[in-house]
Parts: C-alpha cells; structure tokens; sequence
C-alpha cells in the first residue's frame, strides 16, 4: 500500500514540481522558437505517458495486491492490444519525431546571406573574427600560430588582410540579422553556446563547424563553453552583446584589422625612457618595484601583460573598484600616458631593463603552496614563468606581496569583475579555490622558491 | 535437432559422470579462490565489481560537494574534480555495471537458469575473471601514478585527453587506455562463455523459447558487448599509438601551453564516432540484463506469467540490433556532418518503440496479477517507474532539435542517471534481494531491505528529477563551478545544495545495504529452496547453495517454460520448469519433489 | 563508418534471422507435451567449434572497425600511400601455403592418417613463422626507407594492421603448439581431430583477413 502512495505522490509532485518551478528555459533571443516549440511537444506527449502509465501501475499494484485465496489471470499474450499500443506509441513518437526534423532541416541550411563570423576556441578563450569589407575570411591554419600570430592567419592571403581580429572574450553582434558562425578550435574540443540562442555546436580543431541564429533581443550574454576542455572548462566564457546595427557598425570599425596590426611599429625604447621617468618614483629606476609604496617589480614581466593591464588602468577597468585603494592611485598615472604608442614605448621600455630577482616577504609553508600550486601550473606554467598563449603573466621572481594583494582582489570581486575585462573573471572563478589566507600565503611563499630558466615571458 | 513426443515417465536423464568430476576442486585454493565454478567466479565478479564501484560512489559525492558548496573543501581542485568526474563515469559504466550484470550474474544465472553444469569452458571463464581483476588494478594503479588518473571525462576526447591541459593526460591516459584493453580481452573470454552456454549448453528440453527473460537479456547484452567492445579496442589502441608513437590518428594540428604539437591532419570526430559505436551499444549492454531480471522479478512476484513473452524477447533483439545504428545521436553537436543527424535521429526515436513496449508488457504484467510486495518486487516496480522517467527524456535527447539546447547541460547528466544509473542499479538490488536466498541459504532482512529501498528510490528520485530543470535553465555539465552567471537565478544553487544533500543520504543508505549483506550471512531466516515460489530451474538444485555442477546427479528435464503462474487447474500457482506434465502435487512443488 | 555498420549489419541480420526461424512458430505456453530431443544445443556441432565461430565474430568485428577508421582518415587531406614492399607478395605465398598445409592436416585427420596430420601441422607452422618473421622483415624495409609510423597515418595504420593481424597469428600459433605437442606425444587421430579443425578454420579465417588488409592496403 505505501508504494501505491509512494508512486502517486511522485507523480503527483513531479507534475507540481514542473509547473511550480522557478526553473524553467532562459528567455529565448533568438529566432529559434521553433526550438522550444517542439520541446513543448515533447513535454506534452511525454507528460502524458507518463503520468498516465505511473498511474495505470499504481492503480494495478492496489487492485491486485496479495490475497492468499486469489490466483493471477492466466494470460500468457494479447496480441490485439499488444500491436494496438505499438500502433499507438509509433503516432507519438511520429509527432514528436516529425517537428523535430522539419526544425532540423532549418538548423542545418544557414540563409545564403547570413553574416559570417568566426569564433576560434582555446584552452581557456574565446576570440573572434569578421571576414571584413571583401566579405571573405583569410586562410588560417593552426600550424601558423605563434604568440604574435595568435589567429593563425596565413599572411599571404590577401583575403585575409581586412580581416577584423577581435582578441578578445568579447564579441558584438547586430540585432536581427541572421548570423553564421563558424567554429574553430586551436587546441582541443570546445562547445559554443548562447542559452538564450538555445543553440550550439562543438569546435573541433582540424574542422571548421557551423550554427547559425538570428539575434531578436538586445543585450549581453554569457558564451559558454559546454564541451569538456581541460582543466579550466569551466572559466572559458565570453560575452555576446547584441545591440542595433548603428551601435555594432560603430563598435566593428573601432577593431582592428589584421593588416592594421601587421603594420604596428614596435615599441621604441628610449622614446618610452622619458615616458618612464614618471613611474620610476614608484616602481623604482630599474622596474624592481617598492613594498613601500605598494609598487609592484616590472622589470620581467610579460609585456602583452603590461601593456593590457595599462590599457586597464587607463579606461578604468581596472582601479576603478572602491576597494581596489592602490588601483586607484595608478589610474591617473596611467592616464598620462596619452596613446596606444605611448603605452608600447614605455612597455619596450621596461622590457630593457635588468631582471632581478624581487626579495621575498612572505612566509607560508611551502609545501601546501606546492600542493595548491599544481592548479594554476596549467596556466602560469610549471615555473611561474607565465604563458602568453594562455594568457597567463608571470609570476615567479616578482613582487610576492603584490601576488597576494591581487589574489585576495580577484577573489573578492575587487578585480576581475568589471565588464571591460575579459580574462579578470577567469581568475576570479579560479581565485576562488583558495579558501583562507593561509592558503594564499602558502601559494605565494612556494611561488618565491621557483627559479625560471630561461624566463620566456622576458623574452 | 528434432522434435519428438517424450515417453517423460520412462526417461531417465544419465548420469554424466565425467562432467561432475571436473568440477569438483580438489584443493581450497582451486575451489575458493582460482575456481572455475561459474557461481565462484561470478561471486568473485561481483565482489571485486561492488568493491571499486562503492569508490566510484564515493567519487560521486565527493562531486557533489563540490558543486552544492563550491570553494568550501580544500581537497577538491578543478584537477581533482575532474579525475572524480572521469573515474566516477569510467566505473561506473565499465567496471561496475557491465562486469556485475554480465560477469556477475551472468555467470550465476546462466548455468543456473539454462540446466548447465558450468560454463561451457570453465578454465577460460575463471581466467576472464582475473584478467578482469588486473584490469580493475591497472586502473586503480592510474591514480597513483605522477599526474593522478585522466580527468578527461568519461569519453576520454581527444585531443583534450592527452594534451597538457587536462589532469594525467601523460601516465594517467595511457594506464587508463591499458585498462581498457586488459578489460576488453578479458570480457571477450567470458562473453563467449555466456553466448556459447546459452546456445549450447542448456539442458534437455530448454528451448530457446522456454529461457527465462534474465538469460534472453544477458545473451542479447553479451552479443551486443562482443560485437561493440573491439570499436572501444579500436579505439584505445589508435589513441595508444597517438600518445606513445606519435601517429596523428585522432590528433589534427595542435597548439598545447603554447607550444605546437608533432601532430598534424587526425580527426577528433573518428574518436569520436569509435567511442560512441561502442557507447551506444553499452547502454543496452547494462539495460539488456536490467530489462531480463526485472521482467523474471515481476512475474515471480506478480504470480502472473510475463505479458508477451515472445514480443518481450523480439523487443530485446530489436533493441539490440537497432543499438547499432543510434550511436551518432550522441554526436548531435559534434561538428559531425549536421545531416546525418536526420538518419540518427528518426533510429533512435524508432528505438523507443520496443522500449516502450517492454515497459506496457511489465506494467500489464501486474493487471490481474496477485501481486505480493516483497522487496525484490519493490525493487522492480521501482526500476519501472524511475526506468520510465528516464525513458521519456531520452525522447528529449535523441530527438535532434531538442537537444540542440539541452546537450551538455544537466539535463543529460539527469537523463542518463535516471535510466542508466538508478534504473540498473535498482535491478541490481532487486536481484540481490531476490537470489541471495539462492546463494546463501538465508533471506535478507525484510525491514532493513524496505528502509534500503525507500531511501534510494525516493532519494535517486529527489536527485535527478529536479535537476533536470538545472539543465532547462542552461546549467552546463561538468563545470567546477558555474561561479557568477547573469542567467541563473540564486535559487539554482540551493537546488544543487537540496541535491547534494539528497546524494548523501542516498549514499549513506548503501551502507544499511552492505550491513545487511554481511549480518543476514549468518543471521538472515532460512531460505528454504525456493522463498519465492518461483519456476526457473535455479530454484529446483538439490542443495541451495547449489554445489558444484548445480545439479547433482541428474540434470533436470524441463517441460515448460520459465513463466507457469496461476496455470488454471494446477495444483499450485507455480509450476516448475522441470515439473512433468500433470505431474505434482501442490505440497509436493512446494517442497521442490517433481517427480 | 559505413562498413563497420554494415558488418554488423549482417551479423545481427543472421542472430536475428537464426532466432526467427527458432521463435517465429512457438508457443512456448503451450507446447507442454513434446521435448527437445538432443543434447541441449542449438547446432549440431561442438561446443568448442560455436565457440571458435562467435570469437571470429568478435575478431571480424575488431577487423571491420579498423577499416572504417582506416577509410575514414584515408580522405583526410594528409593522406601519403606508402609503397607495399614486393615482399609482402611473397608473405601473401607463404601465408597461403600455410593454410594448404593446415588443410592437409585436417583432411588426413578426417581420414585418421597421423603422419599425414605430423606433415600437414609441421608445415603450416614452420610457413606461418616464415611468414611472421617476412613480415617483421617487411616493416624493417620500410622503416629503412624511412616510412616510420608517426611520418603519415597511411604508414600508421599499416603497422598496426599488420601488427595486429600478426597478433592473431600469434595466438593461432599457442593453439597450433598444443596441437603438435599432442601430437607428438603419441594421440590418436580422433583425440586431436576437433583441434586440428578449429586450428585450421582459424588459419583460414586470418588468410581471408589478410586478403583483406592486404587488398585493402594495395587498392589505396
């Protein structure tokens, strides 16, 4: 008898659960209602059967429960009834079947003018890619990728030249235009997907795939990666802001194209000498950094590292945080440098200078910090020595107490979360596995015993 | 092969004196430990199955801490959590399910259920068992080693699985990938034990139509298993080779840590196309077995012959031979040609329709039954209920459009625990209740079972229903930690904490399991031959625990088939496979004398 | 894929055909009266020889899949066939010849002849060594040409193929030991008949996967 009840009240509460729960598909932004349509058939039918069939069991189990004095029907089959409920199942599925293909067909032909934009996948980024004004993609080829090369562009390819390379997390689109997307990967399988697109497709290196979806809803929303991707799967997201036409033209042209960036003329160093005598109050003459002043040792970090983190400061993605006091002092001091040229001179500026080791201040119990260490090695590398390819700085032989300023920082929201930023939230999310301060000290104090060979990130 | 009319009074079945003599050991190490008595080997299986599954079970709350109270445990990193997810859903699958169901009691219930001795090559039988054993420790030994297991998931993707930025992607991967191998050869030699026992090895009279539905489910499952394993084989040894000698098999041109790899020109979707050709099969390869038991559990303990018994065994071998042509729906959104996803598809929704009438025979089973609630049976009204649960979702996924927003998310993690998980694994229990007696002599507790049983049924249930709705809303699957989202209400994250705390208990509530294997060993009430008044001719051994040979002396003969309850005019409401016809009284079946 | 489909395709076909023609008329319910008559099994033959028939299955099936896989990276652009050495022709020979003296080895164990069986089993081994120890000579020609397995899949796959096909004679070759050692201990002609049949299904079984592979490897 209490399994009668039992299964009963399941049903019963599955039905309520379903209809109560606050749970339910994300509000759909794109024009693939179609989708949700045939989700809804199946519910319905499914529902259907099984409310009806739990029931049936139920009511059987009492009906026919043990009495000693009563003996079972003898029926060995019915065939009647059994190709009746054959019959029967083979126009449910076929109704559920058939709305699922007819929407398929729609999913697998892209409209002919769909606009074209590629999404490259690597362990843990996303970025992106329009084929610009010729409307035709370069060439590419994982072979060809190198830190200065990060799209793998062949650059021989005249179609290529236009490209716009968007290298970052972030991508826009417009509003009610059908978009093509095609997916590549650089290293291993990603998935890219929108919830609210309701659509996705995995990006698998060695093949270009392709979904595709039209925009109906402005806003910003999350890309995730929903295909196992290593040990960072989890942080690899991005953001696809849809906003009208006028406003994505306006945000295409300010990107760069692939021939613009060929064309940048390297940092000039004595130009950025001068530029540096600003910063030497601080950060010392020769970039070794001042604990006292909260100035954090320059000399050998990754320039792609300083050059994006003084971007940062100087559009207020970084140092604008109420609690970030040290931030915002370096904001303004950013500010003075004037362009984009100013910020690669002093940067190849500082790459001259001397790398000497930063003096340890803080104490742990190295063998922890080991221990938890192993988790950020897949990003920073075995030594610290930072990996531009993952965007990763360094952080062996660097200011250790700034380390644990801006650990604490990521993992209180104080860095990392503001939008401009695209890779702070990645750290954040994994900040986050150091659950004390002790931890932090540990980490940094086993971080200070790593000695990096031939520290590329200087290079 | 002939049929005649049988003088059934005047036939004696002779004694194959030589059969008997080899079967019996003669030492304590040939009979306990390096025996090749199925029922030995079998228990051996189940044992050393049960032992490594309970680590994957506690790998899975482990899990599941993580994800209803991120960033509270120091000993869960993304790298650990990864190698739990991986090991968990490798075990699970592999070395619990498939070698309890087929190595387990297959091996007990095969010889058993068809009136054999043994196994048809014993010796090759036990060495399956130990090839299987080292298997199991090659596995165990791969997470150990420098670098921890692969935590590459289940499906061992590559590139991902032997590239630097997944956890043991160096020895972890390659012991992992040796394992599958060792587990592989091993399997082949007790899966042509089960195929060539139940085509040759029955006893006098066993038609195929007379098996029971437990062996009709086991035979079908090894076919599948024998024919689909080699594409895992295949698979394993190509990645081996990718890994070790550096070919580019499945490995295109790569950036790994920045550095570019020696491979170049592989293909990740032939991966992946081997992986799931196996992948797909070894779901029914577990469900098979689950589909036979149940259906022997519900007529024994409904009183009431099977319903369509012959669309029962057509069901399972459509389902079989259709198992083979399903396996891309699990590539929908896999960068695979998107058209073939109409052919896989409209395979895979067709494939619901023998599922779907497997489950009316079972519920229609009980109409009219006389049904009594005994544990086993719980057990499996249980599997029908949470098996229909999972069932229907499976109509989400396989239908292609619908999984396009589902795929990946916990959706499918909740579908495939619901049908694949807690459905067999219900079966499982069910059928330890229902043949421990066989194997002890003792019934298991009664009050201790249904505690085990509503914990686990309501407590799966409470576990996977809901989070089905975490799929809806988009919740990716195996992420560490989904962190800040703008599209997940905070309400999310307390379901996952209801769902941790729910896998807890369920997981606390094995261990009333184990508490009663062991106490009703020597405590338990005693069986009697046959507890469950039950037809097939495991219960019809001279001495339970059956003894070496099964059955004494004489093999039994067997007149009908497995599924005479409440035959109108018989003396009792079970006849025995290898009661002659007209013959017994009803004290007489009772106490197990045919003749 | 499609080949691997369609092998099993066909083994499935003929369980499932072989189990209608079993089923299709029955009804078990009923047929209370009449047994079958007939030690148990479904076949006529032994148990050992259903045995060796469903492992080649399992055997056919690991084959198939190697050819699927094998199609299926062959049009990939970086595809580069390799020469066959010429040897293999004459591997391909001796493998023949082998499976003609195993042949003989069984046609004088139907009719009890042992010295025909000592004669027809001492060839076929010592051909089935050449041919193994051919065919390792084979892979060193190629890897002194430069043809090493990581170069290009095309020369991947040929040393696992043949790598594996090797294996098998390998274990055929287990099989082929205990014979002959029967055999020379003195066993009559009807103790080693079913061994000496299984050997020989088995050797001919792995020269149609040659033909196969090889053919196979030729045609691409």
């Amino acid at each position: 008898m209490s399994l009668v009840i039992g299964l009963i009240v399941l049903v019963i509460a599955s039905v309520l659960f379903h209809f109560l729960s606050p749970w339910w598909l994300t509000p759909i932004a794109s024009h693939w209602d179609t989708v949700d349509v045939t989700i809804d058939i199946t519910f319905w039918v499914t529902g259907f059967v099984f409310v009806v069939i739990n029931g049936f069991m139920a009511y059987a189990i009492y009906k026919f429960r043990y009495k000693k004095e009563r003996r079972a029907t003898y029926e060995p089959e019915n065939k009647k009834l059994e190709w009746w409920l054959t019959a029967v199942t083979a126009i449910g599925v076929a109704a559920m079947l058939a709305p699922g293909l007819w929407v398929w067909a729609d999913f697998v032909s892209p409209p002919e003018d769909a606009m074209i934009v590629e999404a490259t996948g690597q362990q843990w980024h996303w970025s992106f890619r329009f084929p610009g004004e010729d409307g035709v993609l370069g060439s590419v080829d994982n072979s060809n990728i190198t830190d200065e090369n990060p799209f793998g562009m062949n650059p021989d390819d005249p179609n290529g030249q236009d490209d716009i390379l968007i290298a970052s997390p972030e991508v826009h689109l417009p509003l009610g235009v059908p978009v093509k997307a095609l997916l590549r990967s650089k290293d291993v399988l990603h998935n890219f997907t929108v919830t609210q697109f309701r659509v996705k497709m995995d990006l698998v290196p060695g093949l270009i795939s392709y979904q595709w979806f039209t925009p109906t809803v402005a806003g910003r929303y999350e890309l995730l990666c929903e295909e196992l991707c290593g040990i960072g799967h989890h942080t690899m997201r991005g953001h696809v802001v849809v906003e009208e036409q006028e406003a994505f033209d306006k945000w295409l042209d300010a990107q760069p194209t692939y021939a613009e960036i060929l064309a940048k003329a390297p940092g000039d160093p004595s130009a950025g000498a001068s530029l540096y005598a600003v910063c030497t109050a601080c950060h010392g003459a020769q970039g070794e950094g001042n604990p006292l002043l909260n100035a954090p040792k320059l000399a050998g970090q990754g320039a792609w590292y300083m050059k994006r983190q003084l971007e940062y400061f100087k559009k207020g993605i970084r140092g604008s945080h109420e609690l970030d006091i040290y931030g915002q002092q370096m904001a303004p001091m950013a500010a003075v440098l004037a362009d984009e040229k100013a910020v690669n001179d002093v940067v190849a500026y500082i790459e001259t200078l001397p790398d000497l080791p930063a003096i340890s201040t803080v104490m742990g119990d190295v063998e922890h910090g080991e221990d938890v260490y192993e988790t950020c090695a897949y990003c920073h590398g075995a030594q610290g020595e930072g990996i531009q390819a993952l965007n990763a700085p360094r952080q062996a032989g660097m200011s250790d107490w700034y380390l644990v300023t801006q650990l604490k920082n990521f993992k209180k929201g104080v860095r990392g979360q503001h939008p401009g930023d695209g890779y702070g939230p990645q750290m954040g999310l994994m900040a986050n596995i150091l659950l004390d301060d002790q931890t932090i000290n540990d980490l940094v104090a086993y971080i200070n015993t790593l000695e990096i060979e031939d520290a590329p990130a200087s290079k | 092969m002939a049929y005649v009319t049988h003088d059934e009074t005047a036939y004696v079945a002779p004694l194959e004196v030589e059969e008997e003599h080899l079967y019996h050991a003669k030492t304590w190490l040939g009979k306990y430990v390096f025996s090749q008595d199925a029922k030995v080997i079998a228990i051996q299986y189940a044992c050393t199955a049960m032992g490594i599954g309970l680590v994957a079970l506690v790998f899975s709350l482990i899990m599941r801490l993580q994800l209803g109270f991120p960033n509270t445990f120091a000993f869960i990193a993304p790298e650990d959590y990864y190698q739990f997810v991986t090991m968990h859903g490798m075990i699970m699958v592999i070395y619990l399910l498939t070698a309890l169901f087929l190595g387990g009691f297959g091996n007990y219930l095969i010889p058993l259920m068809v009136g054999a001795r043994d196994m048809v090559f014993p010796y090759v039988n036990m060495i399956s068992y130990w090839v299987y054993l080292v298997a199991v420790l090659i596995l165990v030994a791969s997470m150990f080693v420098p670098g921890g297991a692969t935590g590459s998931g289940w499906t061992l993707y590559p590139p991902q699985a032997v590239t630097a930025g997944t956890p043991g992607s160096d020895l972890g991967i390659i012991l992992m990938l040796v394992s599958l191998i060792v587990f592989i050869i091993g399997f082949t030699m007790g899966g042509l034990n089960y195929v060539v026992t139940v085509l040759q090895g029955r006893t006098r009279g066993m038609t195929l139509m007379r098996l029971p539905l437990t062996v009709w489910g086991i035979f079908m499952a090894t076919v599948l298993a024998l024919l689909a394993f080699p594409a895992l084989l295949v698979a394993c040894i190509m990645m081996l080779f990718d890994k070790i000698v550096g070919t580019s098999f499945f490995m295109p041109a790569v950036i790994s840590m920045g550095e570019q790899l020696p491979h170049t020109g592989g293909s990740p979707v032939l991966f992946e196309h081997l992986f799931w050709f196996f992948g797909h099969p070894e779901v029914y390869i577990v469900a098979l077995p689950a589909f036979g038991i149940v259906s022997d559990l519900l007529a024994t303990h409904a009183r009431k012959t099977i319903f369509g018994y012959r669309m029962m065994v057509w069901a399972i071998v459509v389902i079989g031979g259709l198992s083979f042509i399903v396996w891309a729906h699990h590539m929908y959104v896999s960068g695979m040609n998107p058209y073939f996803g109409f052919f896989f598809a409209t395979t895979t929704l067709i494939i619901a329709i023998p599922t779907a009438i497997k489950v009316y025979n079972w519920v229609l089973t009980l109409w009219h039954g006389n049904i009594r609630l005994t544990v086993p049976m719980m057990f499996a009204i249980g599997f029908i209920f949470t098996f229909i649960n999972g069932g229907l979702t499976g109509l989400f996924l396989g239908n292609v459009t619908v999984d396009l927003p589902l795929s990946d998310t916990y959706f499918v993690v909740a579908h495939f625990h619901m049908v694949m998980a807690v459905s067999p694994v219900l079966v499982v229990f069910g059928a330890i209740y229902h043949w421990y007696p066989k194997m002890t002599g003792r019934l298991l507790n009664d009050g201790l079972g249904r505690a085990h049983f509503w914990i686990t049924f309501l407590g799966t249930y409470a576990i996977y229903y809901p989070m089905h709705y975490l799929g809806f809303l988009g919740l990716p699957r195996r992420y560490y930690a989904m962190g800040p989202t703008e599209f997940m209400p905070e309400s999310a994250h307390s379901l996952n904490q209801f769902i941790t705390i729910s896998a807890i208990m369920v997981g606390a509530a094995q261990l009333l399991f184990l508490y009663n294997l062991i106490v009703s060993y020597r405590n338990g009430k005693e069986a009697g031959h046959n507890p469950w008044e039950s037809t097939t001719l495991e219960w019809q051994t001279p001495a339970t625990p059956p003894g070496h040979g099964n059955f004494g002396s004489e093999l039994p003969l067997v007149y009908r088939w497995a599924y005479d309850y409440s035959v109108p005019g018989a003396p009792a409401d079970f006849l025995p496979q290898n009661l002659p016809p007209q013959g017994g009284s009803a004290e007489g079946i009772r106490e197990g004398k045919v003749d | 894929m499609g080949i691997s489909v369609g092998i099993m395709f066909l083994i499935m076909a003929v369980v499932a055909g072989w189990l209608l023609k079993q089923t299709m008329s029955t009804t078990p319910w009923i047929a209370r009266t009449t047994i079958v008559e007939g030690h148990g099994g479904s076949f006529s033959q032994a148990k050992a020889k259903i045995g060796l028939w469903v492992f080649l299955a399992v055997v056919t099936s690991l084959f198939a899949l190697f050819i699927s896989a094998y199609t299926t990276r062959m049009e990939l652009g970086d595809w580069r066939p390799l020469p066959e050495p010429t040897l293999l022709w004459f591997n391909t020979a001796i493998l023949v010849l082998s499976s003609i003296a195993l042949q003989w080895a069984r046609h004088s164990v139907e009719k009890e002849e042992i010295g025909g069986v000592k004669i027809g089993l001492a060839a076929g081994g010592g051909l089935t060594i050449s041919f193994m120890v051919g065919q390792l000579v084979a892979w060193q020609q190629l890897g002194d040409l430069g043809y090493h397995p990581s170069t290009n899949p095309a020369n991947g796959f040929f040393y696992l193929i043949t790598g594996l096909h090797g294996l098998h004679m390998l274990g055929g070759l287990v099989a082929w030991c205990r014979t002959s050692f029967k055999v020379w201990r003195g066993s009559e002609a009807a103790e080693v008949r079913l061994s000496v049949e299984l050997c020989t299904a088995y050797w001919h079984f792995l020269l149609v996967v040659w033909f196969v592979l090889f053919g196979l490897m030729l045609s691409t």
